[in-house]
């Protein structure tokens, strides 16, 4: 056999090539997965931007509706002025505002002890008050406090914590325990249902008769059951959120790998005299990816909702922590009085797990077109 | 007979499709037409519009598809006609059946409650009458026991039964013509010729056109009044068969015509060493079985077979579906457990295990049929043919595998600058030439062939037989050649092993066995294969082996 | 035909043994009994109650009692609320879960299914779009999302309906929970019917029954949908399973006194009785279900038969 001269080979465009190509044309799934980015750096880094701590308390802005004025409007601040006061033992006389500051003039029967400034300060109102004047009888002070400005672009929850950053640092947590409880659903789905469709025969008929009567039970039960009497461990909820969802991926695996396994190409691979590692690795697992990979994405927002759950029914994520499930239960309980409370968390929940389906629908379209 | 009235006149049809590529031309500006009593055969391969045609007759385009032109039957377009009153014609005057069977049946229905069905639709018959019109029926398509059949379900029947089915509800309203989309494709060749004396028989009786779709040249010589051949598209030519198969004028119908595979196989010069033996192979299935179900059955998949390859030699399994052929070729490879004594070489391969087994694989190579699903999707055409080199020759570097993919692949007549290409990205026949390219970098002694031109266009698989008679030659390899075509076994085997059910039924020399065979199960065998006919008065055996038991 | 059902109706038996075990067995080994919540219980008090409820006995000797009086219908008393017997309990909830549940099931599955059919029928035109919207926005939005929103826009905003209770059963009262429960159900349905008519509408068979000039409304209702409905009927299983689960957040939000807010408040006041009897009861019932529908398929599909 003589040598050719070997010439520089054509590329070729494999499947995966072919798929990210359809991929990128679908219009939602694309901007699906902008969108998800967004979300999961307002997550991540809002927290630390934002000018409220999660569990900052303000008592004085609790139950506030959402604004884009800042707090405190002009209303509040006459309110605040006298809470300080009447809290300082005493009276307001007349009051000004002065640019950011304001001045107020303040009266009491007795003299006035200048640290009363400090309970200026403590409410949410006003910081640096500083005694400005003083009468020579010592019963009227002048004081002189800055005009705190905070704005609460979602309004402030039931204890006076700003909404947003609560929402973004639930997201945190949701977006996290999706993920990761996600991947431990996928890890147990992958291995059972491989396991089971590599083995075949006997063993595989047992393992998806299991399977088969899990599905068709209320697992939700099981797992309430379990997270109440083990406690409310956060490694234990992983677990238990991502027991409950591996059951599709197994069945899906499995069904993968038979079908695979009955290929023709497996069959020559044998000829060859591979190894099973060697099919499992250059022709098996390829293969299964695909569906793998779609149904990860589709997984996640149902782990997103069932974690979601456990906390609306109070057995998930605990203070301080806290997830949209929880924001979302504490918005239920206030609807009427203050909506949005409810309006926001949900608003940021569901366009996440929308977008987590249109990114799922279009890995599925571009991985498998004729499968609609 | 030609010369009667036409029923049926097409003109300048043309068939597009809205694909998301663009509008894709499936036929263009077709011409023919049909009279009743006549046959006219509409031939041509995969890919040539043969079909959309006629769906776009009966109006049963996929939605993306549009028709233009005129389909005149007895003086009204039916391109013109609504849904509504195309159905006042279809199932009536104009019938048409399908290649599937196993699939064309409604599987949650009777066999009485579909084929009662479009005779009430057309006919003002009430149930009773439609009933007993339906047994008459079943008995015209030579269904035994149609008064009990009448109430199974399609899953009961076989695939050649539940084609006479779709005949008689095809026929049940008398119609004036019947199209026929290759009705016999995914048949059994004895099946197929008793199909095909079937509607060659109830042409006559009923006066009926017949409009008979197909690729088989073998069909049309024998059934057809005239032909039309059609390439692309386009009907290249038409007229009547005998000049069409004497003189055809085209280039196309001529490279159909001489696509016949051709050629003969010498034996082996004598004293030839035997390759691979097997004694008295037996291979069974239990299927169905498991907690609280009915035992299993054992199915001997194949029963007693001896059969003994020496080199240089080509072996043509023949037989049909079930016969065990495919089977018994990867017993022998030791891919299927079996009982029985396997030598390679005078080696027993009996207590070998996987490990043990791996050094003499790459002797024993095997092609299948399907040049798509033979081929892993995600792997290159070069790192496909270069696997078995990962498993053998472990020492050699990616370049030098590389190197030797391309020689293999040059070996096989492909291009070996298309090596980065995936599988999907080539055609059936540049696949094939791929599997076997895998199959021969391993210098293999042995090659299982499984059907390896089924899958393939006539031309192809020409070319397909050309190349691995040259492969033969060139590496003295011996080959176990599987195949339901007799005529490509014809070309290519020096000696043929007939199964039927699992067993020999006959051996010998090639032409022997085509010439005067003995037993009558070949006789049958090769008379439906070369001229296409059924040998009278034989029971449907073949078909009642295959049904389930009947019910109730 | 009736071998099949037999079979189905003992490989039953042996599933619903394994799950009273293990509730049972997961019950007793979580650290945590029910009276140990309450703190300063004195200890011979604490231990008086314990022998009562026979919470002394080994755990084995515990299990073949339960096991006994499970098989007479005795579900225990409720450890927290000791004038009710389990059993009393369920039967005021079970009734009201009962009637949520199959309307919302019924509803799901009529409902769903003419979308999915209508949509299926009129492929890539707007009905169908408008129907593939509602059912990915009705099966993503969670259950605890919806029952709020839907509180909020009809029972105040609108004020045509009462927020919640249960209100004697009244159907104002009914109506938003079952709305609720249906809601993601109907959506999955949908989808499933959607495509499922798609593919059959493409079978061979379609095309036979097109060919033999049978009307569109033959073909579409008598083979086309008849073959579509069996993964529809598969799905029945599971979905009666989400609706039960459902239930449990419908039941809160709603304030509806059924089975599901039991089993909530049972679980988390540590009530071991109430919560195993909600698990068997549940689990009698599911497997029940899934009893009849395998059956149910079975008379749609010969095929099957002979499994």
């Amino acid at each position: 056999m003589t040598d050719l001269a070997v010439r520089t080979p054509v590329k070729g465009r494999s499947l995966w090539g072919d798929a990210w190509g359809r991929l990128r044309a679908n219009r939602a799934a694309v901007v699906s997965a902008v969108y998800l980015c967004v979300m999961i750096i307002a997550c991540v880094a809002g927290p630390w931007i934002s000018p409220h701590g999660f569990s900052t308390i303000y008592q004085d802005y609790v139950r506030v509706p959402p604004s884009f004025k800042p707090y405190p409007a002009d209303d509040t601040i006459e309110k605040s002025l006298e809470g300080a006061a009447s809290r300082a033992r005493v009276e307001i006389a007349e009051w000004r505002e002065e640019g950011e500051s304001v001045v107020a003039r303040v009266t009491s029967s007795k003299t006035i002890d200048e640290r009363i400034t400090r309970y200026f300060d403590r409410t949410s109102a006003f910081e640096n008050a500083t005694a400005e004047s003083r009468s020579p009888d010592g019963m009227q002070l002048t004081i002189r406090a800055q005009i705190e400005r905070h704005r609460f672009l979602f309004g402030t929850d039931n204890v006076g914590r700003d909404l947003l950053t609560r929402t973004l640092i639930a997201g945190r947590v949701s977006l996290a325990i999706g993920l990761l409880a996600g991947l431990v659903a996928v890890i147990i789905g992958v291995l059972y249902g491989a396991t089971s469709g590599f083995l075949g025969g006997r063993v595989d008929e047992v393992m998806m008769r299991i399977v088969d009567i899990l599905y068709s039970l209320p697992f939700i039960f099981f797992v309430i059951m379990l997270v109440v009497f083990f406690g409310r461990n956060f490694v234990l909820m992983f677990l238990a959120v991502g027991a409950v969802l591996w059951l599709d991926m197994a069945r899906i695996v499995r069904g993968q790998t038979l079908s695979i396994k009955r290929q023709e190409f497996v069959q020559a691979a044998d000829a060859l005299g591979v190894t099973q590692s060697g099919i499992l690795r250059r022709h098996i697992i390829p293969n299964t990816l695909g569906p793998v990979v779609v149904y990860m994405t589709l997984l996640v927002p149902q782990v997103i909702i069932l974690e979601s759950f456990l906390s609306f029914l109070g057995l998930g994520v605990q203070e301080p922590m806290s997830s949209w499930g929880v924001l979302i239960a504490h918005g239920a309980k206030n609807i009427g009085t203050a909506n949005w409370l409810l309006i926001f968390p949900s608003f940021f929940l569901t366009t996440t797990l929308f977008a987590l389906n249109f990114i799922g629908d279009g890995l599925r379209d571009a991985l498998d077109p004729k499968d609609r | 007979m030609p010369g009667e009235e036409a029923i049926l006149q097409v003109r300048n049809l043309s068939v597009r499709f809205r694909t998301m590529d663009g509008i894709v031309e499936a036929v263009r500006d077709a011409n023919f037409s049909v009279a009743a009593r006549e046959t006219v055969a509409i031939v041509g391969e995969s890919g040539s519009g043969k079909s959309q045609m006629m769906m776009a007759v009966m109006g049963l385009l996929a939605q993306n598809g549009y028709a233009q032109g005129l389909a005149d039957y007895r003086g009204v377009d039916l391109l013109k006609l609504t849904p509504r009153q195309l159905n006042h014609i279809r199932g009536r005057k104009i019938t048409m059946i399908f290649q599937e069977p196993m699939t064309s049946l409604d599987p949650l229905y009777t066999i009485g409650d579909q084929l009662t069905e479009p005779i009430i639709r057309h006919q003002a018959l009430s149930g009773g009458e439609a009933f007993d019109r339906a047994i008459e029926l079943l008995d015209l398509v030579r269904i035994p026991e149609a008064r009990r059949r009448m109430r199974s379900y399609p899953y009961e029947l076989s695939g050649g039964q539940r084609q006479r089915v779709m005949i008689a509800m095809a026929i049940a309203n008398n119609p004036d013509l019947l199209i026929a989309d290759e009705p016999t494709t995914a048949l059994d060749v004895t099946i197929q010729a008793e199909i095909l004396a079937l509607l060659e028989d109830l042409q006559k009786r009923l006066g009926m056109g017949l409009v008979f779709i197909t690729h088989d040249l073998g069909i049309v010589r024998r059934i057809a009044d005239r032909v039309c051949v059609m390439q692309s598209g386009k009907i290249v030519e038409q007229g009547a068969t005998e000049r069409i198969f004497t003189s055809p004028a085209h280039p196309y119908t001529r490279m159909l015509l001489e696509a016949e595979p051709e050629g003969r196989k010498q034996p082996p010069p004598k004293g030839s060493p035997t390759v691979l033996e097997g004694r008295r192979i037996r291979v069974s299935f239990s299927i169905g079985g498991g907690l609280l179900a009915p035992p299993p059955l054992e199915l001997r998949a194949v029963d007693d077979v001896s059969i003994s390859l020496r080199r240089g030699q080509t072996i043509g399994i023949v037989g049909e579906s079930g016969s065990g052929k495919s089977t018994l070729a990867r017993a022998l490879l030791k891919l299927l457990p079996s009982e029985g004594i396997i030598r390679f070489a005078g080696r027993d391969l009996a207590d070998l295990d996987r490990a043990a087994m791996r050094p003499l694989r790459r002797e024993l190579q095997i092609v299948f049929q399907d040049p798509f699903g033979s081929l892993s999707p995600r792997l290159t055409a070069g790192q496909i043919v270069s696997e078995g080199l990962l498993v053998h020759e472990p020492s050699l570097s990616a370049a030098d595998r590389d190197r030797r993919a391309a020689q293999a692949l040059a070996e096989v007549q492909l291009d070996p600058s298309l090596r980065n290409r995936y599988p999907h990205e080539f055609s059936g026949g540049q696949r094939q030439r791929i599997a076997i390219a895998r199959a021969i970098i391993l210098k293999p002694k042995v090659v299982v062939l499984d059907e390896p031109t089924s899958a393939l266009d006539r031309q192809v698989q020409k070319q397909i037989v050309a190349l691995l008679r040259d492969l033969q030659d060139a590496h003295e390899l011996s080959y176990l050649f599987i195949s339901h075509d007799l005529k490509v076994v014809h070309a290519m085997a020096d000696h043929v092993i007939v199964m039927k059910d699992g067993k020999v039924v006959e051996e010998g020399d090639t032409q022997r066995i085509f010439d005067e065979p003995h037993h009558p199960y070949t006789m049958r065998l090769m008379a439906a294969a070369l001229s296409g006919e059924a040998v009278p008065d034989t029971p449907q055996s073949a078909d009642e082996t295959r049904t389930f038991p009947l019910t109730r | 035909m009736l071998g099949y059902v037999v079979r189905r109706f003992f490989s039953a038996i042996p599933t619903l043994f394994l799950i009273v075990t293990i509730s049972f067995f997961v019950m007793r080994i979580a650290p945590g009994g029910p009276f140990n919540q309450e703190k300063g219980l004195n200890p011979i008090v604490k231990a008086n109650l314990e022998r009562q409820y026979s919470l002394d006995q080994p755990l084995w000797k515990q299990y073949l009692d339960y096991l006994n009086d499970l098989l007479h219908g005795d579900l225990g008393p409720s450890y927290v609320l000791p004038d009710f017997t389990v059993a009393e309990l369920f039967r005021a909830g079970l009734p009201i879960s009962i009637q949520l549940g199959a309307s919302a099931l019924i509803l799901a599955l009529l409902v769903g299914g003419a979308l999915g059919v209508i949509a299926s029928l009129k492929q890539n035109e707007p009905s169908d779009y408008s129907v593939i919207a509602l059912a990915t926005a009705g099966s993503t939005i969670p259950t605890f999302v919806i029952a709020p929103l839907l509180q909020l826009t009809f029972g105040l905003a609108f004020a045509w309906l009462p927020v919640g209770g249960w209100g004697g059963g009244g159907l104002s009262h009914k109506i938003l929970p079952i709305i609720t429960l249906a809601l993601p159900q109907m959506a999955i349905v949908a989808r499933l019917m959607r495509g499922s008519m798609i593919e059959s509408l493409r079978s061979h068979h379609i095309r036979t029954a097109r060919a033999l000039g049978l009307s569109d409304l033959s073909v579409i209702v008598k083979h086309a949908l008849r073959g579509a409905i069996l993964p529809i009927v598969s799905y029945a299983g599971p979905a009666a399973a989400a609706l039960i689960t459902g239930s449990i957040i419908v039941e809160t939000i709603f304030s509806i006194p059924g089975i599901g807010r039991y089993f909530v408040e049972g679980a988390l006041n540590r009530d071991y009785t109430l919560v195993m009897g909600t698990v068997v009861v549940i689990a009698v019932f599911t497997i029940l279900f899934n009893l009849i529908v395998d059956i149910l398929y079975a008379t749609i599909d010969p095929r099957v038969r002979y499994d």
